[in-house]
């Protein structure tokens, strides 16, 4: 009959919204409603503040009131746990939106003598649910009626009676039980609690601890079936990675400088976008906590609050060193611009280390947030958890419009991050070392920048005592020269080119000098020939003059001979007269 | 049931002039409603009391479904439960009371042997 009821149901399988964020995005909206459902987990694994979140967020968001039966802490003492997620418990009950219990079962004081029941409870139960018209129960943690009380068999069968009648009651519910040995709990809840089942698990490995939630169960409905880091953090129970503030943040168009000139050029001429997340990779030594330094310097000269995470570094050393490339942070300092944030993750565990940074965050209210290195947040092979976090602090950060710079310690060359979060980066600088010709230099590029023109090129990164300056490298037949070897390349090629161009100089002048000679020789040979050419005139004329004299001659002659012959004209006198004259 | 008079007679004497002998004795038994269960725990009690108190107990019944919101101000889990309520301290006596070995123990009105 059960299942029939629960297969008539499962196309519309009513939940309830935990409110917890990022469960009800993978239960697909929530636990479901008006049955109990199971959370376990080894003690100290947050299942208190799973429930009591559950309740709170019931009667704050949904307007569903809700009871807190507590077994094992008392009122005040539950009270006092949330204060410091901002849950006025005192206010809620006062305002008859929630009931606390506390159900005190101490087993010395109990002498059994005979049949019973739990009708007491029930009448507890009942008499708190219709005070308030709750819609939520919270049974926490129920088990330890077992030792609180004689005869597990009565116990037993009350259980599954309290189960049946809470889920008659129509009422939400949690119950949480305690982990136990090779069992989902120690008294075996999970028999009489069916639909649902949530697993949550703190363990601790290479030293860091992990929260992790599962849910093993839920009858009727499709689930997320991995297991989800989940974290305590000052907002409260966060289930990773889903973060449930969505993408819906709105995102600036404003652009800050990054405290490098040309840096900015070769971002679209404008530098970042505000409220972006810019992160600096690179190797041990390529400069990204000077980048960092650049940037924070910048942000204050604007009047802007820096919060500065050190991860790695003392403030008072970060301080010294950057004083030797020219930023003088500690002037921001003093003016309350920038404050550093100096604690290693190992300290507190990932976790809290979020936990305090949001409260950092919150109580200095920056604009921009440096986290240096990223890298220290991974420790041991805790990647996926590291990559979770940092994604939500991102996205916090995001949502506030805060401009993030993270660097990250590389230790291979493609080893970008190490940790996959090149999705989370808005612009990501990469700095690497070139090795050439006996030294090391730094060269920089832009591997990504959404959202704007960003330059393809490589740049010759530097550190001088007058901050960070970037200079175009070398780019020739060699390939990409840096640091001295630039230097002497570009002086070769100076000499080269100069070399060169008084080769086409010489080679310009000798054309000239040739030109010029063959020049005069023609002027020579022109004014030779002029010279024949009136002499040969000359002769002809000469010759002709003669002969012309030669012929009067022989006229006269013939004239002085009374010769009868006049020859007309000079050709055929010529013969004859040459005739004549040999003759 | 039965040899509760071989041990009530021996044990008691000894321990109730040493105790609170003149203090009242209230007596008080929570029920939910006329069960089976509770009509039997309020027979014991009685014959107990009868047997062990005569003249200086009083008891009072209540009944949970009539006064719930008792069930919380006085930590009633289990039905029938048994308050001692004087002499102090409070003890607690769950179920219906029929071995009455352990309601004298619960009542302090005898000591394990």
């Amino acid at each position: 009959m059960d299942k029939k009821k629960i297969a008539s149901t499962i196309q519309t399988l009513p939940k309830s919204l935990t409110g917890i964020q990022g469960l009800d995005e993978i239960t697909g909206g929530g636990i479901p409603k008006g049955r109990p459902t199971l959370v376990c987990g080894s003690a100290g694994c947050g299942k208190t503040l799973f429930a009591m979140e559950f309740l709170v967020h019931g009667a704050m968001m949904y307007n569903e009131p809700g009871v807190f039966l507590a077994f094992e802490e008392s009122e005040k003492d539950l009270a006092v746990n949330v204060v410091s997620l901002g849950y006025d418990l005192d206010k809620l009950v006062a305002d008859k939106k929630m009931v606390l219990d506390h159900v005190h079962v101490e087993r010395k004081e109990i002498e059994e003598t005979g049949e019973y029941d739990l009708e007491g409870l029930f009448i507890r139960l009942n008499y708190a649910i219709d005070s308030i018209g709750a819609k939520r129960v919270v049974l926490d943690t129920i088990e330890t009626l077992f030792s609180g009380l004689p005869n597990p068999l009565i116990l037993r069968s009350e259980l599954r009676r309290l189960f049946q009648w809470l889920k008659e009651k129509g009422v939400t519910a949690i119950v949480t039980g305690e982990r136990g040995e090779g069992t989902l709990t120690r008294q075996g809840l999970e028999e009489y609690v069916s639909d649902c089942v949530i697993v949550l698990d703190h363990r601790v490995t290479e030293q860091s601890s992990t929260r992790r939630l599962r849910i093993v169960k839920y009858r009727g409905s499709t689930h997320g079936t991995n297991e989800y880091p989940f974290i305590i953090e000052e907002t409260g129970f966060s289930v990773l990675p889903i973060t449930s503030i969505g993408q819906e943040h709105t995102v600036s168009s404003e652009r800050i400088s990054s405290g490098i000139p040309r840096l900015d050029t070769m971002l679209g001429s404008k530098g970042y976008y505000r409220g972006s997340i810019v992160l600096v990779s690179g190797t041990a030594g390529v400069g990204k906590s000077s980048l960092s330094a650049c940037f924070s310097d910048a942000a204050c000269a604007r009047g802007e609050k820096v919060l500065y995470f050190a991860l790695e570094e003392s403030p008072r050393q970060i301080k010294r060193n950057m004083r030797s490339i020219g930023i003088d942070l500690e002037q921001w300092e003093k003016k309350g611009l920038l404050v550093f944030h100096a604690k290693r993750p190992t300290f507190y565990g990932l976790e809290s280390y979020l936990t305090a940074m949001h409260k950092a965050v919150n109580d200095f209210k920056p604009m921009v947030v440096v986290i240096d290195p990223l890298s220290s947040f991974i420790i041991g092979t805790n990647q996926f958890e590291a990559k979770s976090m940092i994604m939500r602090m991102v996205d916090f950060l995001k949502i506030n419009n805060i401009s993030v710079f993270m660097t990250h310690l590389t230790t291979g060359v493609n080893d970008y991050t190490g940790i996959d979060i090149s999705s989370l980066i808005d612009t990501w600088l990469l700095l690497r070392d070139i090795e050439l010709g006996g030294e090391r230099n730094r060269g920089m590029y832009i591997l990504k920048s959404r959202g704007m023109a960003h330059s393809n090129q490589i740049r010759e990164f530097k550190l001088t005592d007058h901050g960070v300056e970037l200079l175009d490298v070398y780019v020739g037949p060699e390939g990409v020269l840096t640091g001295s070897s630039r230097i002497t390349k570009e002086a070769k090629e100076k000499a080269e080119q100069l070399l060169r161009n008084q080769e086409i100089e010489n080679k310009q002048l000798a054309l000239d000098r040739k030109r010029k000679a063959i020049n005069a020789q023609i002027d020579f040979l022109k004014a030779e020939f002029e010279a024949e050419e009136i002499e040969t005139l000359k002769n002809i004329e000469l010759n002709k003059l003669r002969e012309n004299l030669l012929l009067q001659d022989r006229v006269d002659m013939a004239i002085n001979r009374k010769g009868d012959i006049i020859i007309k004209t000079s050709k055929l006198h010529k013969p004859k007269g040459n005739d004549a004259k040999t003759k | 049931m039965t040899p509760n008079k071989n041990i009530s007679e021996t044990g008691l004497p000894k321990q109730k002039p040493d105790k609170k002998a003149n203090d009242a004795w209230i007596l008080r038994l929570y029920v939910a409603g006329q069960t089976p269960k509770s009509i039997t725990a309020f027979k014991n009690l009685k014959a107990i009391c009868e047997e062990q108190l005569k003249g200086k107990y009083q008891i009072e019944v209540i009944d949970l479904i009539k006064n719930p919101q008792l069930c919380r101000e006085d930590q009633i889990l289990a039905v029938p439960t048994l308050v001692r309520k004087l002499p102090a301290p409070v003890r607690k006596i769950i179920g219906d009371l029929s071995n009455t070995d352990r309601v004298l123990v619960g009542l302090d009105l005898k000591v394990l042997s």
